[in-house]
């Protein structure tokens, strides 16, 4: 899943070496940190959170493990 | 490599030397002359061309590579047919599994697209849009769409009061509109703000 998130965000940002994903993983779910430059988090967000929720949308049909949930934080 | 300096005795020939190195074509390059050169007398005073070749952003090929990537990562191997008019890259994906990629009415479908097209406008000059189809998932729903739009419609005159329809993307509600702009006994318009907005049809009086 983090894989995933890098593949996704990598080609939308101006500094992918500030990428940081931070998992916390726990036995009903499961939250990642997207942490970019400063510059990039208008990017990753978009207007009205557009490129949020599309991240967001392909992440949870990603996960298969449907006892678990998963959580996108965007910082 | 995307970008190399070559030298040659022309210009001619340091371009071509520095498109066999890159493996490329002349039409898929950018070439800037650093130094024309001289060609000397008997050897004399002769001075190389100098050429910089920077290969162009190949954009269909990122598409292609953005939707690989991710769709790898989701565990699916699946193919993609790029086609280009002007501003527009329109990619059919096709393999295995692809309900997955496709999700619900489309939303995971709606929603790499999306992502393709912001990744692609990154490093595009000009504003591209991307339409992503899955195993001709786009025609499907357009004639879905088409039969929902003849049926609420009926229901509306029937019923002799507007009906609201779900929310949909604006190439969705294109459709609704287009299907129904012919039937002069009922009028559409579109309520909401995205992305929630959705199409209203009401009966003419």
């Amino acid at each position: 899943m983090k894989e995933l998130l890098e593949t996704m965000i990598t080609p939308l940002i101006e500094y992918p070496e500030y990428l940081n994903i931070d998992v916390k993983e726990e036995p009903d779910k499961a939250v990642y940190h997207v942490i970019v430059h400063q510059d990039d988090v208008g990017r990753v967000i978009g207007k009205n959170g557009r490129v949020a929720k599309s991240i967001r949308t392909v992440v949870y049909a990603a996960n298969r493990d449907k006892t678990r949930k998963v959580y996108v934080d965007i910082m | 490599m995307k970008q190399m300096t070559a030298t040659g005795s022309s210009v001619k020939e340091a371009v071509d030397s520095a498109l066999a190195e890159l493996r490329t074509t002349e039409d898929r390059v950018d070439v800037e002359i650093l130094d024309e050169g001289r060609k000397g007398f008997l050897g004399f005073g002769a001075k190389p061309s100098i050429v910089k070749v920077t290969k162009k952003k190949d954009l269909e090929e990122e598409t292609v590579a953005y939707i690989q990537n991710v769709a790898a990562q989701m565990g699916l191997t699946v193919s993609v047919d790029t086609k280009r008019k002007n501003r527009e890259i329109y990619a059919d994906i096709s393999g295995e599994d692809i309900a997955r990629l496709i999700g619900k009415r489309g939303q995971t479908l709606n929603a790499l697209q999306y992502l393709t097209q912001m990744a692609v406008n990154n490093s595009a000059e000009q504003l591209m849009s991307v339409t992503l189809d899955a195993e001709g998932y786009r025609e499907r729903r357009r004639e879905t769409l088409k039969q929902l739009a003849e049926r609420k419609a009926e229901q509306a005159l029937v019923r002799q009061q507007q009906v609201k329809l779900e929310p949909m993307p604006s190439y969705e509600r294109k459709i609704i509109h287009a299907a129904l702009q012919r039937n002069r006994r009922v009028e559409t318009d579109s309520a909401g703000k995205d992305p929630n907005r959705s199409v209203v049809i009401r009966p003419v009086q």
